[in-house]
């Protein structure tokens, strides 16, 4: 406590440069910056990409601010922090939407519900069972299960494609 | 714009089920009142009897890392124990407990404390004696009124000498319940 205020009292007389050195808050637990923003974060996607596009987006940003939350190290302009990431998701989509279609992706026969599913994949590795889960049970896109394990989506849809074909052979 | 619970739910799992999270938590009926159950990827690691969700969540922070969020899935296996105890179907946990932000002394108690089977009950002094420290049934006293994950770790089994209920974090009330549904309170001064 006193190291911090004689840090502030030393930084006074100096350069407003040594003042952004001065300790900052850490960031708030994920669960209040998520609904403090959440409203913000969709009305921005709805803007960029229509209601519907909109909600895979959502999943995507706030799995990619997850990801980075760890290493976050202030709690500063939070908002615009994770406006920045929603709008980077929508070039993202943008970008893909202007590419070529989707490739044919693995499917199941049948979906079972995520809970089984999650079950049916334990033995799976860690990404591969993730990744299975993510697709068939919460149904969400490759670029936001990307997001979600800090890799591409190929090597999201790769992973995905994997696991099922392990659960096949498993199964058999 | 209004998030809707369905996209909000969305998230929330998938962010579970990808493994991203420090701690999930969630809020639980029972019989002694509405329950905070927090997990981490090692166990259980939080009950509180006051689900005051804000300063919750700054506590859970501080101990395991910022990346808390509310998720129902992860703790479903503690929701579906807690309510076949309080049913009496059930007489022992068999939940992973995570220990991590208790001090030596307090995680070496709370692992004996464990140990006091459904239905018994035990002294701050015998529980000190076991941990090695006959002298400390005062500090034992503080673990049990600090116990991270009470009726899980049944602080409410631990009593005074002479019989007496003495304390309980959740009130003495709630310690009365809980010895009650286990059918122990006669081995007590009540």
């Amino acid at each position: 406590m006193s190291e911090s205020t004689g840090h502030f009292r030393r930084a006074r007389g100096q350069s407003p440069r040594a003042l952004k050195a001065a300790p900052q808050a850490a960031p708030p637990p994920f669960e209040r910056f998520y609904e403090d923003h959440r409203a913000a974060v969709l009305g921005e996607l709805r803007r960029l990409l229509g209601v519907q596009a909109a909600e895979d987006a959502y999943q995507e940003t706030f799995l990619r601010a997850l990801r980075a939350y760890d290493r976050l190290r202030h709690a500063d302009n939070l908002r615009a922090w994770a406006l920045t990431i929603a709008r980077r998701v929508a070039a993202d989509q943008h970008r893909r939407r202007d590419a070529e279609p989707e490739a044919t992706e693995p499917s199941l026969d049948t979906r079972p519900a995520y809970a089984e599913l999650g079950e049916l994949a334990g033995a799976l590795p860690r990404k591969e069972r993730a990744a299975v889960v993510l697709r068939y049970g919460y149904d969400l896109s490759y670029a936001a299960i990307g997001a979600a394990l800090g890799s591409s989506e190929q090597a999201a849809r790769q992973a995905a494609s994997t696991g099922i074909r392990r659960l096949r052979r498993s199964m058999q | 714009m209004t998030v809707s619970p369905a996209l909000d739910r969305r998230f929330r799992e998938a962010a579970a089920a990808a493994g991203l999270l420090d701690v999930a938590y969630d809020l639980t009926d029972s019989p002694i009142g509405t329950l905070l159950v927090a997990t981490t990827d090692r166990g259980l690691c939080r009950i509180s009897f006051d689900p005051e969700p804000d300063r919750m969540t700054e506590e859970l922070a501080r101990a395991f890392g910022a990346r808390v969020l509310r998720a129902a899935g992860p703790i479903e296996p503690v929701r579906r124990q807690l309510d076949e105890y309080f049913d009496g179907r059930r007489k022992q946990f068999e939940l992973a407990v995570d220990l991590r932000s208790a001090a030596p002394f307090s995680r070496d108690v709370l692992r004996r404390l464990a140990r006091v089977p459904h239905g018994e009950v035990t002294t701050y002094g015998a529980l000190a004696r076991a941990a090695g420290r006959p002298q400390a049934a005062r500090a034992v006293g503080t673990v049990m009124n600090r116990n991270p994950i009470p009726i899980v770790l049944p602080c409410h089994r631990v009593i005074g000498a002479n019989g007496s209920l003495v304390g309980y974090g959740g009130g003495l009330e709630r310690k009365e319940r809980l010895l009650k549904l286990e059918g122990a309170l006669d081995n007590t001064l009540l």
